[in-house]
């Protein structure tokens, strides 16, 4: 790829101090995917990281979350829910290593309904650790210009990043 | 427009293989490193393995994987991810996708996310998730491609990334 040409920043933020929710918005239409990028810890070990689009927090969500933690295969899935989850399982430690990449497809169309794929990660030994992929819908065919982030229970935890590229096919 | 998606450096292995990759000095001038790899062993087998050291460290790691079924999940350390054997078919290599957030830190462990995929249109093939944790607040200033037996064939490719923020 040209260097630079396709993979922009569009808005970074790492919380000064703990936080409910995260949120972008006035999100440009230029680009043809946009990918989240999170390292995040939630400072209750029963926390999940869920997103919402558009203020939208109408049962217009599934999801489907597979994970592994090194002892157990799983399976969660929800559908029309009111939020779909970027992080499902391996968000809930204090510690800063939970990384989490979130690619939305084509999300500036006014036609079809909005999905992305999710990889969340963390590897320490204590409290809920593991690997998970999660692919989410929301049912609604408007162009994505915002979303939240939020955590389950308990704050984000301060020091956490949240970055939002831009894709543009040309 | 910023230049936030660089080539930092690149290996294609030739004539007679190698049994590992190494990207060494690397810069700290961006976020994440993104390290993207084709392979094959020149083992005998389906699925063989490699791993990825920062810094030459193994590093823990909690993995998600199918071969064939069931799913499999592991809690280990010196991470296997999957690249494709002799016995697999004929000019199949396998992929894999590593991403490492805030690489450069000083203050925090690093944490990576792989995906690793090996499919030659056979009775056997694979796929593995991968969290793995750099138990070090040193900046990881160079990574290690280890192949566990043999050597990686000719053609493998190893691209390394850096992204920035801003």
């Amino acid at each position: 790829m040209a260097a630079g040409s396709t993979y922009t920043p569009i808005a970074t933020q790492t919380l000064g101090s703990a936080a409910a929710s995260v949120t972008f918005s006035s999100i440009s239409g230029a680009y043809t995917d946009l990918v989240l990028v999170t390292n995040m810890a939630i400072a209750t070990v029963n926390g999940s990281i869920y997103i919402r689009f558009n203020g939208d927090s109408g049962n217009n969500y599934s999801y489907t979350n597979l994970y592994g933690d090194g002892s157990t295969v799983g399976s969660v899935r929800g559908t029309n829910a009111n939020k779909t989850y970027i992080s499902w399982y391996v968000s809930r430690n204090t510690a800063l290593e939970a990384v989490s990449i979130t690619n939305i497809m084509n999300y500036s169309n006014a036609t079809t309904y909005k999905s992305f794929l999710s990889r969340g990660n963390r590897a320490s030994a204590s409290n809920s650790p593991g690997t998970e992929a999660i692919v989410g819908m929301w049912r609604n065919t408007a162009a994505i210009t915002s979303f939240v982030i939020t955590a389950d229970s308990g704050n984000i935890s301060t020091g956490s990043t949240f970055t939002l590229y831009g894709i543009a096919a040309a | 427009m910023p230049n936030t998606y660089t080539l930092i450096a690149s290996n294609t292995v030739g004539s007679g293989g190698a049994a590992s990759v190494t990207f060494s000095s690397i810069p700290a001038t961006y976020t994440d490193l993104l390290l993207n790899i084709s392979a094959r062993s020149d083992q005998s087998g389906v699925n063989r393995s490699f791993k990825v050291q920062p810094n030459a460290t193994d590093i823990t790691a909690k993995r998600l994987g199918a071969e064939q079924s069931p799913m499999i999940t592991y809690s280990d350390s010196g991470i296997s991810l999957y690249l494709p054997g002799t016995g697999a078919t004929a000019s199949t290599f396998g992929n894999t996708y590593t991403y490492i957030s805030n690489y450069a830190s000083s203050t925090t462990y690093k944490s990576l996310s792989a995906d690793s995929v090996n499919e030659n249109n056979g009775t056997d093939s694979g796929l593995m998730l991968l969290a793995g944790l750099y138990s070090s607040n040193t900046a990881i200033t160079s990574l290690v491609c280890t192949i566990n037996a043999g050597n990686f064939v000719q053609y493998s490719t190893f691209y390394l990334y850096g992204i920035k923020n801003s």
